[in-house]
């Protein structure tokens, strides 16, 4: 691989830039594999490269049925950010943004990390509690959060209607080192670095079946053909169901759609992500000047890529009401996204019933923040074959056992 | 958006006159039964990409629960029916049939 750097520029520039490669390999598909990993998104692809990087297993296939990053990867709002309430999942999130800071330069792939900071609107004085705890268990698990007064979040945010009518801002909880980057560049940025390192990234490769013998698994069937393994790693979000009913067992998640939408560019308005959870919206501005905005989920179960209007409609009356300066905008695009939820809002990521698969999935409404921790703990499970510190406690047994990882009440919604 | 009648009242409205209810004919498994259907009762859902038998209420309207059989894959209403039932009834299967030719109900 060529490092992109200025002086690659510099060179290209000097030759009408016919110098460039490709970013990563198509590869054939080899007939075995020591791990195969099934779907290219960022979570997928994150697995791959530190299984090749942190635990030198590079024997390694990821299978996509589409296009790379082509699912909630390419569908989410970037929000980067680890205030959460429960040990585990703080240990993971921020083990993920952590990551993220230098991510651009161990990749060798501009990411576009802006850690421009993360406020949370407390507008009702339940959601003030619940973050004045969440602040004292940030501060306990040594992340970096602090409550802000009404007149802090007019000054990170002016364009805010702090006043109400309905839902006056009451604080707010700001992660200054939280942000956004750049969703696709995650993906594209591992999929080159893990392609280098060895790993075969096959695309239009879908999985139609799962072969086990003996309760061990053998290999899968795909559309391009019968490839064995020795391990199997399940990385789909929202197809771990489908997944999962291959291999002959089921998961605690069900499949629902969530949606967001970007507004026409406008010159900066906004340098901070807002969250405002009780309206039930949130919105942070890209750097080609759309503002990105995501709402909440469906309730019912969907495969089909496409939410219910009426969210929109809240979403948008949301925000129009936290930020009437909005009120005239124009929205270009809306998309939704399948999202696959666990009922304490927390992953599953560890072993499954059938020897040799791997399951990590239940990110629900908030894996993208966490795809770096999330690979890299995915990984050491499946290299190790068994849990390791950061993604033992997400284990699929920890419903059978009662040991639920309970953010639904942290975040209430989206998160 | 999401068309449902309600086999209570009658009357047939848009999914924000309806609140959904999750996946329909679960076998209970109460005190006394082994771990694993127990926790499988509670937390495993079978979350198809295809058909898939649903509770919803009628919650902006008569107030009852009913059953709908729908396919999550293009958001097709089948038909819904009843929620005194513990199986799909024989109509609403032959009418699944009908729209998907050789699709069987998994246990």
């Amino acid at each position: 691989m060529r490092r992109y750097s200025v002086f690659a520029i510099a060179r290209e520039a000097m030759r009408y830039h016919q110098g460039w490669e490709r970013a990563w390999r198509s590869p054939d598909p080899k007939a075995e594999y020591e791990v195969i990993v099934v779907g290219a998104g960022g979570h997928g692809l994150a697995t791959a490269y530190y299984l090749a990087k942190n635990h030198g297993v590079k024997n390694v296939a990821v299978l996509e049925k589409g296009w790379l990053g082509g699912g909630n990867t390419g569908r989410n709002t970037t929000i980067i950010r680890s205030n959460y309430l429960q040990d585990p999942s703080v240990a993971i999130f921020e083990k993920a943004r952590s990551l993220y800071e230098d991510l651009s330069q161990q990749l060798n792939f501009n990411i576009m990390f802006s850690p421009r900071g993360v406020l949370m609107l407390a507008q009702t004085e339940h959601e003030l509690r619940a973050y004045r705890r969440a602040e004292h268990a940030n501060r306990l698990q040594g992340i970096e959060t602090e409550m802000v007064s009404t007149a802090r979040v007019k000054e990170l945010c002016p364009i805010l209607e702090t006043g109400g009518p309905r839902y006056p801002v009451l604080g707010g909880l700001w992660q200054a080192r939280g942000g956004t980057a750049r969703h696709d560049a995650v993906a594209w940025g591992y999929a080159r670095a893990a392609s280098d390192l060895g790993v075969d990234i096959i695309q239009q490769c879908e999985v139609t079946g799962i072969d086990t013998a003996g309760g061990r698994v053998r290999g899968v069937q795909t559309s391009r053909g019968a490839i064995r393994c020795k391990k199997l790693a399940i990385v789909v979000a929202g197809h771990s169901g489908v997944l999962a009913e291959m291999a002959g067992f089921r998961l605690p998640v069900e499949s629902v759609a969530l949606q967001a939408l970007v507004s026409e560019p406008i010159k900066p308005v906004i340098d901070v992500v807002v969250m405002a959870n009780t309206v039930h919206g949130y919105m942070s501005q890209s750097d080609k000047g759309e503002l990105v905005i995501g709402g909440g989920a469906d309730g019912f179960n969907n495969y089909t890529q496409r939410g219910s209007f009426q969210h929109i409609e809240e979403t948008v009356s949301a925000l129009v009401e936290t930020f009437p300066i909005i009120s005239r905008l124009k929205m270009l695009r809306q998309w939704g996204g399948i999202v696959d939820m666990t009922g304490d809002r927390s992953p599953i990521i560890g072993r499954t019933p059938v020897e040799g698969i791997f399951v990590n999935c239940g990110w629900g409404t908030g894996g993208f923040k966490a795809i770096p921790g999330s690979g890299w703990g995915m990984a050491a499970t499946v290299a190790k074959g068994e849990p390791d510190a950061l993604s033992g406690p997400f284990g699929l047994e920890r419903f059978a056992e009662g040991r639920m990882i309970d953010e639904s009440v942290a975040a209430a919604v989206a998160h | 958006m999401l068309i449902l009648t309600c086999p209570c009242c009658g009357v047939t409205g848009e999914e924000t006159e309806f609140h959904p209810g999750g996946e329909a004919h679960l076998k209970r498994f109460g005190p006394g039964s082994e771990d694993g259907e127990f926790t499988a009762y509670l937390f495993d859902r079978k979350n198809p990409r295809g058909v898939h038998f649903e509770r919803w209420r009628h919650a902006f309207g008569c107030g009852k629960w009913f059953h709908a059989a729908r396919c999550t894959a293009t958001l097709e209403v089948f038909g819904t029916y009843s929620a005194r039932v513990s199986a799909p009834p024989e109509e609403i299967l032959a009418m699944i049939r009908a729209r998907r030719p050789g699709w069987e109900a998994s246990a």
